[in-house]
């Protein structure tokens, strides 16, 4: 995973770097390049599998960590872009349930395509309306994505209701792509995931659109005065995270073969968690996806660790949160200088 | 002449003091205005509805009543806490696997403990975030697994118990049968720690904190004290909503279930400004009891109750964006 | 180190600061007396900031001695330095917007009676304690902090452009209090950006330049051009008398379309019927003092508020504002004052240079980056701007900020420029380079519609003026007539045979016991001169 490093900082060229101490260097490579700390803490992390149960890492385990991995990592993508703008998505659990849900409901009466698109066009509106409210009406985005994820999840509880008797049928396709390994470690869900990682990555950095994401973050006014209209950036910002969290659920309900209302709310947290450890700012301006795909990546692998070394779940839950502070403090005293 | 218009002049300080009180509260008188509504609302769906009803209704929001206290707290000196649900969820196991079968004097020593253990735990998260300058809302995300984790490792599974008396005194009604226990021990002790704390320095200092950081550095309040005692005082209100759990169950409930998320919708429909600063206690409980009576009034009115859920996330969304929706006006004129 | 002379109430030696490789504070000292009103001054980036945060507890030295009677003054924090005898009052009001004032009071545990005493003595006998603090004005706050801050009697009290947000009656009343401080047991530590505030009440003044004390003046009649002459060192303290010596209204075709038109434009009650023209090629200046109507003037203009009767004409078509961004696409672009609402500060100099370039719907697609470097690229070399800290804008100082604000527009291509006070706190090298640089827009066909606060800017810059007093145009100058005097008349709508604005003022500082209407005018004049002043030396 290259980085297309330097790219913020043409302006510098063919000025020479003001010596520091090596001190400083250190801290100025955690800050510039997250990156590199981050896939050596990921590197520590396999290692450390290794000794626990020796033999473990290997090509099927290669297989299998991406496979659940790539769900969270897209979950994180909707959590990296809503906090560029200091903003952030609660609602992507109910929403990517909805979308598992309402296909494997629809799909027997209607065919898995139809069902697919049904689906996603009632994430993108859920998607849109959250994106009026906090781009149009100015509501807290953690307000907004949490009433919208208690209307949906609420929503899909009645329809449940009326679909008591019909059963869930998971669409093969969907099972192929979220549970099926390729070639011995190859996830078939690389098929979707890959594209949609290039595309954020070098969108994030090459696009309009990204460099918005980082200005209202960073400065809202600064970006209204210089003709972005905010609102506008918002809304396509939550629905683009509703149309994610869709696909994020129809692997999840292939990949458990299964598909609920509730479904994906146990991913809600760590995909918050899985881009704060990638170095995205909650307060926004500042972060990247690259990073949250390794963030993603290293709790798939403590999850891992922890299930071999046969700890309780309850442990388990102790050390994420004890992992996200600890990376989160870290951050914050790198980059923190004021 | 005179008489009569120092008279007006009088009246008119009345009105305007009125008028004052009236603006500065707006949000509690229009959440009391409400609560009536929906009051008459149940009754007009459910003629029989009577002491019974106002009694389960207050055992119901006993927890979540504690728990948006907790959230306001917190929120008006400028944090956020998310942890709350997983503070509740330890509070409670705690005080069901302690309580069971042990005689009563030890019961009172286990809620005095778990009293403290919720004011430990809260102080750890207001270190944390002091500490590490971490955002609030990530340190108590990431705190919120920590101590749920915690709760697991105590119980795995509801169990435990409660002592009887501990059951007793939010059971039943006191006095008259309109006035349950539940929402005299809610009133209460909201009161005996709420008033003083809020006229104290202390509490002068929380709301300054939340209202303006650089202005209260410079008024010197002691950030880093204030803020840890806030989310303390969080912590200790918490662990109320997890006693309060194990009370009204009968035993510990150790997955947080959706107490933290119900907090935050309450202190913002009860007019806690997330910005930090502005709000108190009584309008999130008023918040509380609303929401309640709104799944209450759905069930009278024969709604499938799996509506309610939705109705409730769209009454959040519909008042705070009514709320930002008069804020934008009142920016304009 | 020289033994401390015991009738020192405050002596700072040789306190030294730096952020990283930034030097703040090289070596500076500070000696006060006791019932002394001491004067600090400074150009911006003197260090004179980062003193008073030193002093106030906001950073700890790397280096140096403080001592408040006698005894070492250590401060890590407001708290601190309150106990340890320094009370500051700030430019913003530390004050608890969502309190009332005596709940403020009672939080800083201030004297209530004491503080009463004092808000009647500066002006604000009236103001209720139990007023909402964010209901109030910030002239209020500012009094109500000053009074608080004198109830505590502190040894030292710093007061930090005091009247910098005060009308014109409240600074008479300040600086009489402040004045009252002489002679006694306290001192006040008195900045002021404003000379003949300084000369009215201080006795003596420390100036800074590049982080070290290069003198201790005695406040007397004339140490004005002293102390102008240490603050500013080998810097040339005049400016060049004329960047373009050519105004260009003087030779436009008189058929020329004006580029930008203002047509009886009112809003509410801050601007009333406002109408003037704007051409290509021309840089007109707009003179107010504060709040007269100027702010909405550019709010309306730069498409951020819609003025409530009247019309603005972009080359001669009507134009309706709703957004910033409709300014934008008709060519309108605003640089405001304030530098942290124009700047992504966590982000590069390029990322803030091409902001404009991805804010329409329509460019939100790949960026083509090869031409976005060129163009930001040659603004940055338009601008002469300084990028050893590119990226991340909030590490550049705040007249390279300035410039990026500037050159964000430039890079884009520019027809009609808003700039509204954009020397306001930058250093005397940068501000030349802005009137160059206006100059060279002008040259090239832009129009330029340029409020500045600093009269003497309107000569250096501006083909011709227009005066704005309370909420509307009241003169227009040409630029050769646009001395000083005559647009300090104009901008207090005087008469042309009244007293020159200078001697006013100067009499008024001097007369203690003035009327008090006549005071209330004068003060305000001499706020005014002193603003034109502190540009450059006569």
């Amino acid at each position: 995973m290259t980085r297309p490093a330097g790219a913020s900082t043409a302006g510098t060229a063919g000025v020479p770097r003001s010596p520091s101490a090596t001190g400083r260097n250190w801290r100025q490579v955690i800050r510039d390049q997250p990156l590199i700390p981050l896939i050596a803490l990921l590197a520590v992390l396999v290692v450390v599998l290794e000794f626990a149960s020796p033999g473990i890492v290997n090509a099927n385990w290669l297989g299998t960590t991406l496979r659940s991995a790539i769900p969270l990592a897209i979950l994180a993508a909707c959590q990296t872009l809503a906090m560029l703008t200091g903003g952030i998505d609660l609602s992507v659990g109910a929403v990517a349930s909805m979308a598992a849900y309402l296909i494997g409901t629809l799909s027997p009466s209607q065919g898995p395509l139809v069902a697919i698109v049904i689906a996603v066009a009632a994430c993108a509106i859920a998607g849109l309306v959250n994106g009026v409210g906090i781009g149009v009406f100015k509501v807290h985005p953690l307000i907004m994505t949490l009433g919208m994820s208690l209307v949906v999840l609420g929503l899909m509880s009645v329809y449940q209701l009326a679909m008591v008797q019909q059963g869930v049928h998971i669409v093969d396709a969907l099972r192929f792509v979220g549970s099926g390994i390729s070639f011995g470690f190859l996830p078939n869900s690389l098929i979707v995931f890959v594209p949609i990682a290039v595309i954020i990555v070098v969108g994030l950095r090459r696009t309009g659109y990204g460099r918005l994401l980082f200005a209202i973050g960073d400065n809202p006014i600064a970006a209204r005065l210089a003709g972005a209209r905010v609102w506008q950036v918002h809304v396509a910002l939550y629905m683009l995270s509703g149309i994610l969290a869709a696909i994020a659920g129809m692997l999840l309900s292939g990949l458990n073969n299964t598909a609920t209302v509730s479904l994906v709310e146990q991913q809600v947290l760590p995909s918050v968690a899985a881009a704060v450890i990638g170095g995205t700012s909650i307060m926004g301006g500042r972060g990247g996806y690259a990073g949250t795909i390794v963030g993603a990546l290293i709790l798939t692998v403590v999850t891992t660790l922890l299930n071999v070394l046969e700890m309780p779940e309850a442990v388990k839950q102790i050390l994420f949160g004890v992992i996200i502070v600890v990376v989160a403090a870290a951050y914050t005293r790198v980059s923190g200088d004021s | 002449m005179t008489a009569s218009s120092a008279a007006l002049g009088s009246r008119r300080t009345v009105v305007t003091t009125a008028l004052a009180f009236v603006r500065r509260n707006g949000w509690t008188v229009a959440l009391v205005g409400l609560l009536v509504a929906f009051l008459a609302i149940t009754k007009l769906l459910q003629p029989n509805y009577g002491p019974a009803g106002i009694q389960g209704l207050a055992i119901s929001i006993l927890p979540i009543g504690f728990a948006a206290v907790a959230q306001a707290i917190v929120v008006i000196a400028g944090g956020i806490d998310l942890s709350v649900g997983s503070i509740m969820a330890l509070a409670s196991v705690t005080s069901a696997v302690l309580m069971l079968n042990n005689d009563d004097l030890f019961g009172v020593g286990v809620v005095i403990f778990v009293l403290l253990l919720g004011l430990a735990v809260g102080a750890i998260n207001g270190a944390l975030v002091v500490v590490t300058k971490v955002p609030d809302i990530v340190v108590t995300l990431a705190m919120s697994f920590v101590w749920a984790g915690a709760a697991l490792l105590i119980l795995n599974t509801p169990g435990g118990g409660a002592a009887p008396w501990l059951m007793a005194i939010i059971s039943g009604p006191l006095g008259s049968p309109w006035l349950p226990k539940a929402l005299i021990v809610l009133a209460v002790i909201v009161a005996v720690v709420w008033i003083p704390l809020r006229r104290s320095t202390f509490g002068l200092a929380m709301y300054a904190i939340g209202s303006s950081p650089l202005a209260a550095l410079r008024s010197g309040v002691p950030m880093a004290r204030s803020k840890i005692v806030a989310y303390a005082l969080t912590g200790f209100f918490s662990a109320l909503g997890g006693l309060a759990l194990t009370a009204t169950g009968g035993v510990g409930a150790p997955v947080p279930g959706s107490y933290t998320l119900q907090s935050v919708a309450a202190i913002v429909l009860g007019g806690v400004s997330l910005a930090g600063g502005r709000g108190g206690v009584v309008g999130p409980i008023i918040a509380v009891i609303i929401l309640a009576l709104v799944r209450t009034d759905l069930f009278f009115a024969g709604v499938d109750p799996n509506w309610s859920t939705a109705v409730q996330g769209a009454i959040l969304i519909g008042v705070v964006t009514f709320g930002s929706l008069v804020a934008m006006r009142k920016v304009r004129a | 180190m020289t033994v401390v002379a015991p009738e020192l109430l405050l002596n700072a030696t040789d306190v030294a600061k730096h952020y990283g490789a930034v030097v703040a504070l090289r070596s500076a000292s500070l000696a006060v007396r006791p019932g002394e009103v001491h004067a600090l001054m400074g150009a911006n980036g003197a260090g004179k900031s980062t003193l008073v945060k030193i002093l106030t507890g906001g950073v700890r030295p790397d280096r140096g001695t403080i001592l408040v009677r006698d005894r070492p003054f250590v401060a890590r924090s407001p708290a601190e330095a309150r106990r340890g005898g320094v009370v500051s009052v700030y430019q913003e009001p530390a004050l608890i917007p969502d309190l009332d004032v005596r709940s403020n009071l009672r939080l800083t545990q201030s004297p209530i009676e004491a503080t009463r005493h004092w808000l009647a003595e500066l002006g604000l006998p009236e103001l209720s304690l139990a007023d909402l603090v964010r209901d109030l004005p910030l002239a209020s706050l500012r009094i109500i902090d000053l009074a608080r801050a004198l109830a505590i009697e502190p040894d030292v009290l710093l007061l930090d452009e005091m009247t910098a947000a005060l009308p014109a009656n409240l600074t008479e009343r300040v600086l009489e209090v402040v004045g009252r401080q002489r002679g006694t047991e306290r001192s006040v530590i008195f900045i002021s950006h404003r000379m003949i505030e300084i000369a009215a009440v201080c006795d003596r003044a420390t100036v800074l330049r590049e982080g070290e004390t290069v003198g201790v003046v005695d406040v007397t009649a004339g140490s004005e051009n002293r102390i102008v002459a240490l603050m500013l060192g080998d810097i040339a303290s005049d400016l060049p008398a004329r960047v373009a010596a050519v105004a260009a209204s003087a030779n436009r075709p008189a058929d020329v379309r004006p580029r930008l038109s203002a047509r009886n434009l009112s809003v509410g009650t801050k601007l009333s019927d406002v109408s003037f023209d704007l051409f290509p090629g021309e840089v007109l200046g707009v003179v107010a003092l504060e709040g007269q109507g100027q702010d909405e003037l550019f709010d309306v203009l730069s498409g951020s508020e819609r003025p409530s009767s009247g019309e603005v004409q972009v080359d001669g078509a009507a134009a309706s504002f709703r957004h910033p961004a409709d300014a934008i696409r008709a060519g309108l672009v605003y640089v405001p004052a304030d530098r942290a609402e124009a700047l992504l500060m966590q982000r590069s100099v390029r990322e803030n240079i091409a902001l404009p370039f991805s804010t329409r719907f329509g460019a939100w697609g790949p960026i083509d980056l090869r031409s976005e470097g060129q163009k930001v690229d040659a603004a940055i070399k338009t601008l002469q701007i300084d990028t050893r800290a590119a990226s991340e804008v909030r590490r550049l100082s705040g007249g390279n900020q300035q410039k990026v604000t500037i050159a964000r527009w430039v890079a884009g291509g520019i027809r009609t420029m808003l700039c509204f006070d954009p020397t306001r706190g930058i250093d005397i090298g940068t501000k030349q380079q802005i009137y160059a640089l206006l100059r060279d827009l002008a040259a090239a066909g832009t129009a330029v519609l340029l409020y500045t606060s600093e009269l003497k800017e309107i000569q250096l810059a501006c083909d011709r003026a227009i005066v704005i007093f309370r909420g509307r145009i009241v003169a227009e100058i040409p630029v050769a007539d646009a001395d000083e005097p005559t647009l300090l008349r104009a901008a207090y709508d005087l008469k042309p045979d009244a007293v020159m604005p200078e001697e006013l003022a100067a009499e008024t500082m001097s007369a203690e016991a003035a009327g008090a209407e006549a005071a209330v005018a004068d003060a305000a004049v001499g706020a005014v001169a002193s603003q034109a002043g502190s540009g450059g030396t006569q």
